[in-house]
């Protein structure tokens, strides 16, 4: 449980930090997670709010710019999806409808391609491009639902509800399998030198205990159980949630970096 | 005409939808037309200021539910104000006061108590006991009251008449001392006779105006919107706008002139000798009507007595002394304000005074000088009234349409009660004075009272009330219809130790929780504006009266009802001598009530339908309490001081003449009104053949003063490096006790900001919406700071609105008064600007 | 919807059609998406501005391609004028916009809203206030304006930072009441910031001054014609100076001259 824990802290923390300056006048941290300011000196930029202005023909300011550029080193070197599982407030909706699924048996009925996201991503910067506008800000659950809950605004009930009940019926963690937020930093995380490892997967007694929690389980397949290709899970997909770390009786799984044998 | 059950059903319920949608339906309006034929209307003076615009008030279920200006009244033409706009909005305030409060500790009254709702009987009863304490421990100066030019005509006389009469006090001053009796003094000194001569026809005739500080575009916007129109039909005509500050009057100014403070002085002596220098006197006028005299010079500040300044002034105790002199005097005094020295003090370059002097001596122009608050209230405030009179005098300019020295008012009936019933600490009725033993004894004629029961000394004046409430010599004190301890000056240490003394008790009657009612031991609630039958008479001496349209909430009473029923619980042995009982001895065991009000004058008047034109009835609550037409029977004992008392041109009409016009202007001769006064043909006074007569005085001339420059009481220093002036916006009327529980004028003006120069800031390191702190000598307060808006600040000049109960702008304010009308000098005094 | 596969098999493998079906699916279901989600932004286009933007924010076109949706501005704002969109508010969700009726902006000299913008979207090159363009205030109502109606109100004027240049009264007669004046409001757009302090103070149960956006609000003069008195003001002089004009023949000793208007 050990990661599980240090996760839902990690996206608390960032939330409470955002939200201490509206409830307690603690203004650590200023903006969204679209774009902040912490401590009056660190700008940060969603790369993909900021590369839809690009692609609306905005010519960036310097500090958008440094902030963009700030979070995409970030993000490579500890693996692209960490914002996912570490950082965005939608995993929480996420993985609550997924146990609950699990707990009263919903099955199947959607499953998306996995290139879905990297096609959505293309639709957003195409659009942004074709109406000069960032239109998909319009409707990105991501940054409305993170959004809305610190500066309180009734639509991140709205969205967060959506979500939880997309994910409930329609499918497994249906909104991460196509969120181009998470596609950016997917393709982000194939460079990332921080790494999951299937190091032990000698000991792997097939419980399957892994692919039932992993958010991406398609990524295990190869590290786990092809001899040939290497225990590195070097998909960009894996969110580096460390889930596995915690379920996995035999201790198969770590962190490590990608070139590890 | 009622409205069918089913009708008012549909139209509440089509008014709520369209409420609920936030929009107005052409259906809705359409029915809420149908509503408006069961609006009663009935006329109304305006609450607010001196301009008197008449409104027509609807009524409906006992509540003013709207009001229209009236489209036939002469001064507004149906037009209004945004204060007017929202007249009917002002007596429905949440926090209106509806029973008495008295400060009780353990069911006691205690001076450190909490506001405790009690009956009126035991208010007055306390209150009663109270003033006898205090009358039989140090005699009649130790009580007093402080009262209003927004009192009704009638209960201004019953005030008068209690103190003056009844308790036998002349501690008696209303609020107007804060307003205009430096023009009063102005007026008695040159004229003999209070009021202006001419009226607003006036700004339809003449050929040029001058604004001698008188903010007119916000303070009185009807007006100004009549002097703009002339302006504007008339291409000649030509405004001259003097002023400290540039305010909205610069507008329309032709000639816009910025003066640094209490030059004023220079200016206006400065034209006086631009004309003799340059020959415009009116040389045949000046010989027939004028007489010229020499003020006393160096009389102080109107401080304590033990103030340096004071101890230093040499005439500080003949403040208002004059010797005569002649022409040739007074032409050598006025030498010395050339042109050159006039530019040199007043900071207004030498075209600007010149172009100014040529309006005033172009015998063909016609011109009226208005002035407000920048004359009066000014510690040289009667020289400078004085002042203005010599240029129309010189010139002849005067009491003739279009020409003539006019000066506004602010309060409704500042004219009307505080100065022609005589609620001044020195007055009595129709211009009589109490130091005068002639005037004593018509008065005591009229109220059938014994000789002496007028005592001759003035009393305490609005200042002097205050100092002395701390010093302990005014222990018991009734502050009626205002809200002194946020308009008075220095509230730290002259008003709010004198309210807070443990030897005082003091009573505060008000509609709603003012600051002053704050600071009080018992609050009466009261009745205002068409609650209560009432009179106000404008700037224009016209007298206007209304009837009562609703009932005042609760248990809230009226001033008369309150002074009346007051009175009920003296009985003369117990504030009488018994020699000036045993002149009377038919008053022997009777009460106030009984010698004052049931006087067989008071009450001759039988309880009687009231009925308008239209036929509708209307109530009247102390006629049914009292059992007569009280508001009648005062007047009509009012009206003879002015038909047969020894000073003449104060004659008033027919009281039901009143009721049925839009107001008329005295003197009211042969049944018709005075336009002009003093001049042959306008007046009636006037003597055939004479031209003009100012008959105020005995030899019917006019009195030209030589009065000089004297510095103000406080200027600006190294430390406190600013001049302070504060006043209104057109927005708020006075300290804002109506006004800002007018919700949309409180959003339209919410707090008072301080108007400041964006240099003058910048140096301070202050950006404008900064909170700052302004401080004087005497206490501080903090507002944000405004570089912009409406007020353009000159240098070295703040300026700063005191209708925000937040933030009481006139604490900062020091209680330097003109010597002679013991009027408060709001205007300038020093302070510093800092963060806050 | 996005792509499917309606056969949800374990493959081991997938074939390369397989992958190309599922690809094309995904690519259709993403290509229908961003139709909706076009579509819904042209409408947000099309229907008009309710809301003003804070200072520097440009044509909304404009404002839309560069807003980061982060919200540092209206955190930045002292008076809490501004607010952030809502999902269901009638502007771009996430962006910065205040409604003058409610808190009109404040026109802080230091800017802070637009300093506090890491994107440019408020354009960082303002640094004069007065030069803010957030909307143009109309006088959308001359109706219940009371000024129109010759009341003395002048709420919007007095309470306007740029009294005398954004709005100003303009004085005429009242021939109703015969002897006052309507003084008529009158907004500047070469002044006007569009703070809103108008629409705000507007004492009316609905304001009949409001802000709008400068498109909706401004008129154009045609570019072939010229105001001669403000081209002459301009140059100082006539356009074309010294011209010829002879005395009129007038009998002897009458001077003429304009009559005078009597009350």
């Amino acid at each position: 449980m050990k990661w599980l824990i240090l996760r839902r802290t990690s996206q608390m923390m960032i939330l409470g930090f955002f939200l201490l300056g509206p409830l307690a006048g603690i203004w650590w941290i200023s903006g969204s997670l679209s774009g902040s300011l912490t401590l009056k000196i660190l700008p940060l930029t969603d790369p993909v709010v900021f590369l839809q202005t690009i692609f609306a023909g905005h010519r960036p300011a310097a500090t958008a710019l440094t902030g963009a550029v700030f979070v995409i080193i970030f993000y490579w070197l500890v693996g692209g999806r960490v914002f996912c599982s570490w950082v965005c407030p939608v995993n929480i909706i996420a993985d609550c409808a997924a146990w609950l699924r699990e707990k009263i048996g919903i099955r199947g009925v959607l499953f998306f391609s996995n290139s879905s996201r990297y096609w959505l991503l293309a639709m957003v910067c195409g659009l942004a491009l074709a109406f000069q506008s960032a239109v998909w800000e319009m409707i990105n659950p991501v940054t409305i639902f993170s959004r809305g809950i610190i500066f309180g605004l009734s639509g991140a009930v709205v969205v967060g509800a959506s979500l939880f009940f997309f994910d409930l019926l329609f499918g497994k963690r249906g909104w991460c399998q196509i969120c181009p937020t998470g596609a950016f930093y997917s393709l982000l995380g194939y460079l990332s030198p921080l790494k999951m490892i299937a190091s032990g997967r000698e000991q792997c007694d097939q419980c399957l205990s892994c692919y039932k929690v992993c958010p991406e389980p398609q990524v295990l397949h190869d590290p786990l159980k092809v001899k040939e290709s290497s225990p590195v899970i070097r998909s960009g997909q894996c969110t580096n949630c460390g889930r596995c770390i915690d379920v996995c009786p035999q201790a198969v799984f770590k962190f490590g970096n990608r070139f590890s044998k | 005409m009622k409205l069918s059950r089913r009708k008012f059903i549909k139209a509440n319920a089509v008014a709520a939808t369209a409420l609920a949608a936030g929009i107005s339906l052409p259906e809705a309006a359409a029915l809420a037309q149908e509503e408006d034929q069961n609006i009663r209307w009935d006329k109304a003076p305006c609450r607010f200021c001196g301009t008197g615009c008449s409104v027509l008030v609807g009524t409906k279920d006992g509540r003013v539910v709207a009001t229209q200006g009236d489209p036939d009244a002469p001064v507004n033409r149906g037009l209004n104000c945004i204060k007017g706009y929202f007249l009917s909005k002002i007596m429905y305030g949440k926090d209106r006061l509806k029973t008495p409060l008295l400060r009780k500790k353990n069911g006691k009254y205690d001076k450190e108590g909490d506001f405790t709702p009690v009956s009126w009987d035991e208010a007055l009863d306390t209150m009663a006991v109270k003033f006898k304490e205090a009358l039989k421990k140090k005699g009649p100066t130790s009580v007093g009251m402080f009262g209003s030019g927004q009192w009704t005509v009638f209960e201004g006389y019953t005030a008068s008449k209690l103190m003056k009469a009844g308790l036998r006090t002349n501690n008696l001053d209303p609020n107007a001392r804060h307003c205009m009796a430096s023009a009063v003094a102005g007026f008695m000194r040159t004229f003999g006779s209070d009021e202006p001569m001419g009226c607003y026809d006036d700004l339809e005739y003449a050929d040029g105006f001058v604004l001698w500080g008188s903010n007119m575009a916000e303070m009185h916007p009807i007006l100004w919107s009549r002097l703009t129109d002339r302006r504007l039909t008339a291409s000649h005509v030509k405004v001259a706008v003097l002023s400290t500050f540039e305010n909205r009057n610069f507008e329309l100014a032709d000639l816009g002139i910025i003066f640094k403070p209490q030059t004023d002085l220079v200016i206006l002596n400065y034209i006086a000798n631009y004309i003799i220098e340059n020959k415009a006197v009116n040389t045949d006028f000046v010989g027939k009507h004028v007489r010229f005299k020499k003020g006393n010079t160096d009389i102080g500040y109107g401080l304590r007595p033990e103030d340096e300044r004071e101890k230093k002034a040499v005439n500080a105790s003949k403040a208002g002394g004059s010797v005569d002199i002649t022409f040739d005097e007074y032409k050598k005094f006025v030498a010395e304000y050339t042109l050159d020295k006039a530019h040199e003090m007043t900071g207004v370059s030498k075209e600007q005074l010149v172009d100014l002097a040529k309006m005033y001596a172009d015998p063909k122009r016609k011109i009226v000088s208005y002035w407000t608050m920048g004359f009066n209230q000014h510690s040289r405030g009667t020289w400078a009234n004085n002042l203005v009179y010599n240029i129309h005098l010189l010139t002849g300019k005067i009491s003739e349409p279009g020409n003539g020295p006019f000066s506004l008012t602010g309060q409704p009936s500042a004219c009307g009660t505080a100065r022609e019933v005589g609620t001044f600490a020195h007055r009595l009725p129709a211009d009589l004075v109490v130091m005068n033993e002639a005037h004593r004894d018509f008065a005591e004629q009229v109220w059938k009272l014994p000789k002496g029961t007028i005592v001759g000394k003035p009393g305490y004046h609005a200042v002097l009330q205050n100092r002395m409430l701390k010093d302990g010599k005014l222990n018991a004190y009734w502050v009626m219809c205002n809200n002194n301890v946020q308009a008075a000056p220095n509230l730290n240490e002259e008003t709010l130790p004198g309210y807070r003394n443990p030897e005082n008790f003091i009573v505060v009657s008000d509609p709603y929780p003012t600051v002053t009612a704050m600071a009080a031991d018992l609050i009466l609630p009261t009745a205002m504006w068409v609650e209560k039958e009432g009179a106000y008479g404008n700037a224009e001496r016209r007298s206007q009266f209304w009837r009562q349209q609703v009932d005042a909430p609760g248990e809230a009473k009226t001033d008369i009802w309150q002074m009346m029923e007051f009175s009920k619980r003296f009985k003369v042995e117990e504030v009488w001598p018994a020699e000036l009982i045993a002149q009377k001895p038919e008053y022997r065991g009777k009460t106030l009530y009984d010698i004052l009000y049931a006087n067989g004058q008071v009450n001759k008047y039988p309880t009687q339908k009231i009925v308008d034109g239209a036929g509708n009835e209307y109530k009247n609550t102390e006629m049914a309490h009292f059992g007569f037409y009280v508001h009648k029977g005062l007047y009509e004992e009012y009206r003879i001081f002015g038909l047969k008392g020894p000073k003449k041109g104060h004659e008033l009409g027919n009281f039901d003449d009143y009721h049925k016009s839009r107001g008329l202007r005295w003197p009211v001769i042969d049944g018709k009104e005075t336009l002009w006064r003093y001049r042959e043909g306008y007046d009636p006074h006037v003597a055939k053949g004479s031209e003009v007569q100012f008959y105020g005085n005995k030899d019917n001339k006019a009195h030209i003063f030589a009065l000089p420059y004297e510095p103000p009481a406080e200027s600006p220093d190294i430390e406190y490096n600013l001049w302070l002036c504060t006043g209104r916006v057109l927005e708020h009327w006075h300290s804002g006790s109506m006004t800002q529980r007018v919700p949309e004028l409180y959003r339209a003006v919410p707090h008072a900001v301080l108007f400041m120069h964006p240099d003058d800031a910048q140096e301070r390191g202050l950006r404008r919406g900064m909170a700052v702190k302004i401080a004087s000598r005497r206490g501080e307060v903090t507002a944000s700071v405004e570089t912009r808006g409406r007020n353009k600040m000159p240098r070295g000049m703040v300026f700063l609105p005191w209708f925000d109960a937040r933030r009481l702008a006139n604490k900062l304010i020091l209680d330097a008064t003109c010597p002679i009308s013991k009027e408060t000098d709001f205007k300038k005094c020093a302070v510093k600007v800092e963060r806050a | 919807m996005s792509g499917v596969s309606e056969q949800a098999k374990t493959i081991k493998e997938r074939s390369r059609r397989q992958f190309l079906a599922d690809g094309a699916k995904a690519a259709c279901g993403a290509a229908l998406l961003g139709v909706a989600a076009g579509f819904g932004a042209s409408q947000a286009g099309a229907s008009p501005q309710v809301f003003v933007r804070p200072p520097g924010a440009g044509l909304d076109r404009d404002f839309l391609a560069s807003c980061l949706r982060c919200g540092q501005c209206v955190r930045a704002c002292p008076h809490d004028a501004l607010n952030m969109a809502g999902l269901f508010s009638r502007t771009a969700t996430g962006t910065p916009y205040f409604q003058p009726r409610k808190v009109a902006c404040e026109m802080c000299e230091d800017l802070p809203c637009v300093k506090a913008c890491p994107s440019g979207a408020l354009d960082p090159g303002l640094t004069d206030v007065t030069k803010a363009r957030m909307g143009l205030a109309v006088l959308i109502d001359q109706e219940t304006c009371l000024n129109y109606l010759g009341l003395r109100c002048g709420v919007c004027y007095r309470s306007c930072p740029q009294i005398d240049k954004a709005l100003t009264l303009d004085a005429q007669h009242n021939k109703r009441s015969g002897k006052h004046t309507l003084f008529l409001p009158k907004v500047h757009s070469e002044h006007c910031t569009g703070c809103g302090k108008c629409e705000r103070s507007c004492v009316l149960e609905t304001s009949a001054i409001k802000v709008l956006p400068r498109t909706l609000a401004k008129g154009e003069l045609g570019h072939h014609y010229r105001l001669g008195w403000e081209e002459k003001a301009r140059k100082g002089e006539s356009l074309v100076p010294e011209m010829l004009d002879l005395p009129d023949r007038m009998p002897e000793f009458v001077q003429p001259s304009l009559p005078e208007v009597k009350p």
